[in-house]
């Protein structure tokens, strides 16, 4: 009998171990998303009293302790057109290139390395060589263009990755199906891959309207203004940006204590901008993907 | 496909435009520019390397044998001090007589070292000028101080920097690392479709949110609690930046793991099972050491995204350029350093090459890292 007893007991054993293992992995999954709603909640609830139509519409006055944040969301707004323009076309046909032309070849692996190490180079890497080039070698000066194109470069390995992922993903039998019908590569990839890809081109390229409309250190030394209250008529001219107005505000501003304020609705319209972003994304990728199973 | 290689080109651009600007760094003068240092005839002195100059400007170090010379007292005249030793009228209405007044002090006081502007430097200056040096590598990757203004002679040591990026990275991954292993794991092996549905899109948040706003959050939550915590003079420290880059480098390290273990063959999780071993023993025995690179991956991803952030350690590390002992005390990081300091340079100077040099070596950095990456997922496939 005492096998069949000590068998039970390790069975039990195991069973316990597994179940406070599970436990412990349940509640520290479960904190991730607790941390999300804290920093989501805590600005929402600092940020919503803030939020009105004059401070949407408004400059910011009296050393930016007061008034509204205009020119700020003009100006990342600019930033994320001109780096778009930029970058999608860059990035779309590079990654096509990649997938549909230069598949397995030795300079498709160096170029998908290069561009797995271009986005893994820091942000204020990309800064400094934004100041380097485009502001001091060829004097754009601190302007929308030369933050546009730092910002464009930055961006343009996530453009690139998820274009090549969504051409991956569609079975090889539709191209060869094309070009079975005497198409040409170039027709069968504008008029059957790229139709079928761009539902998750799209989510990439929203995704990354996301990143850049959120960052801040390659714009510091590009274009990036302290206190600039009149709207950017070129694109030589320098800009106010959302996320390094929060910056300014919120470390070195006039009285810092004063633009608390203005620094919790700051920040409240960038999270909702990246939350309306990401919730796009997702809504259209389900949006395609059910659609494509219909088909 | 021109447009192919645009990432290759630009990662060529990036070198060549770093290295141009940072390389003047050690052609770069060890004192001020338009300054002259001069000594005694009789001092044995011949060159002084960028920290001593500063040192004894602190008056740290106050006799000649500390830097290889006599056993004297140094004696430090700047060009305001010259009316300690000579009255307004003996240095001319127009301070015309400064330049011989100037020579006849160094030749009669044997342990001067005399900090002057070189106009005042006249063709028959009685002394001994310290030649001309330029910045020593060993000064800026072994210099033990970071203090980019200092008169006469800016200090560019790299060491405080690099060791408060360092720590203030490891910290980050010390915590993030179990939880999102943890995470990865829960999400890869024990959650429903449902839990699932949910914990992907708030990861995506996380990683989708900008690092300024992180910054910010850091800056009025979770500095003053672990100043509160730790009953500390003040709350910006390096476990803040720790903190707020465990939470940004989460993300990262989930995916990445979470992919990792979703590679593991059906077929060896059903040996194990089927063997009797429960799922937990099943994870712990053959999934994660199935998915080791994986992890090793993440890891290696997330210390490198850690490295390199910017804004948030900027906002909550305290930006105190000193080696750091504790996680309890400010430190400065390298890309921090680059952002608070770039904007108040002159284009070409010193400094400025300085900074660039740190974006050259925060550049290597991360090529290594992601070379590494690389090289952990070949020899996974090659096994």
């Amino acid at each position: 009998m005492t096998p069949v007893i000590q068998a039970k007991n390790t069975d039990r054993k195991k069973r316990y171990s597994q179940a406070i293992a599970f436990t412990i992995f349940k509640l520290m999954s479960y904190s991730v998303v607790a941390i999300l709603f804290i920093i989501l909640g805590f600005i929402v609830i600092r940020g919503i009293g803030v939020i009105s139509w004059d401070f949407l519409s408004k400059a910011p006055e009296e050393g930016m302790t007061k008034g509204g944040i205009l020119p700020a969301i003009v100006g990342t707004l600019c930033l994320v057109v001109g780096s778009s323009i930029f970058s999608f076309p860059i990035g779309i046909m590079s990654g096509i290139y990649m997938n549909e032309y230069a598949t397995g070849s030795k300079v498709a692996t160096f170029i998908r390395i290069m561009t797995n190490n271009l986005s893994g180079v820091p942000s204020v890497v990309f800064g400094l060589f934004g100041m380097s080039l485009f502001v001091n070698t060829l004097k754009f000066g601190d302007s929308i263009l030369a933050g546009s194109l730092t910002l464009g470069l930055l961006s343009l390995p996530l453009v690139i990755r998820t274009t090549e992922e969504s051409l991956k993903a569609i079975d090889n039998s539709y191209r060869e199906g094309s070009l079975a019908l005497g198409a040409t590569k170039l027709q069968t990839i504008r008029k059957v891959i790229m139709p079928m890809a761009m539902p998750n081109v799209i989510t990439g390229l929203i995704l990354s309207i996301g990143r850049v409309s959120g960052e801040t250190a390659p714009i510091l030394f590009t274009v990036a203004a302290y206190f600039l209250p009149k709207l950017p008529t070129s694109i030589f001219d320098q800009v106010m940006a959302l996320p390094y107005h929060l910056y300014v505000i919120s470390t070195s501003g006039t009285d810092i204590v004063a633009s608390r304020g203005v620094a919790y609705g700051t920040a409240l319209v960038l999270i909702v901008i990246v939350l309306f972003v990401n919730l796009l994304a997702n809504v259209l990728r389900t949006y395609f993907s059910k659609k494509v199973k219909t088909n | 496909m021109i447009s192919g290689s645009i990432t290759s080109i630009t990662i060529l651009l990036i070198i060549l435009f770093l290295f141009k600007e940072a390389a003047g760094l050690f052609n770069s003068p060890v004192i001020e520019d338009g300054y002259e240092l001069a000594l005694n005839n009789t001092n044995p002195v011949k060159h002084l390397s960028s920290y001593q100059i500063k040192e004894i400007f602190d008056g740290k170090i106050s006799n000649w044998d500390e830097v290889g010379g006599k056993e004297l007292p140094i004696e430090l005249v700047r060009l305001s001090d010259l009316t300690k030793y000579y009255t307004e009228a003996e240095l001319g209405a127009n301070f015309e007589n400064i330049p011989a007044k100037a020579s006849e002090l160094t030749a009669k006081h044997p342990g001067i070292i005399l900090f002057l502007p070189t106009s005042y430097i006249s063709k028959s200056f009685n002394g001994k000028l310290l030649k001309h040096e330029t910045l020593r590598p060993g000064d800026f990757f072994g210099g033990k101080e970071w203090y980019p203004t200092a008169s006469p002679s800016p200090q560019y040591g790299l060491l405080p920097l690099l060791l408060g990026t360092l720590w203030v990275s490891l910290g980050a991954i010390l915590l993030s690392l179990p939880f999102g292993i943890a995470v990865a794991v829960y999400l890869a092996e024990i959650s429903t479709m449902r839990v699932r549905n949910i914990l992907k899109p708030v990861i995506e948040l996380l990683a989708g949110i900008p690092s300024v706003v992180y910054g910010f959050f850091g800056l009025v939550v979770i500095v003053p609690f672990l100043q509160k915590l730790f009953q500390l003079p003040v709350g910006e420290t390096a476990l803040a930046g720790s903190v707020v880059l465990g939470i940004m480098a989460l993300p990262t390290i989930i995916t990445v793991a979470e992919d990792a273990m979703r590679t593991v063959p059906r077929a060896m999780k059903e040996a194990s099972l089927a063997l009797g071993a429960t799922q937990w023993q099943t994870i712990y025995k053959v999934i994660i050491p199935y998915s080791k690179s994986g992890i090793t991956s993440a890891a290696v991803l997330g210390i490198g995204r850690a490295i390199g952030e910017t804004m948030a350690v900027l906002m909550v590390t305290g930006n105190a350029a000193v080696i750091p002992h504790t996680l309890l005390e400010p430190v400065r990081t390298i890309p921090a350093t680059i952002a608070a300091e770039l904007g108040e340079v002159s284009a070409g100077g010193g400094h400025y090459q300085a900074l660039f040099m740190l974006g050259v070596i925060l550049f290597i950095i991360t090529m290594i890292i992601s070379i590494s990456i690389e090289f952990i997922g070949r020899k996974k496939y090659s096994n």
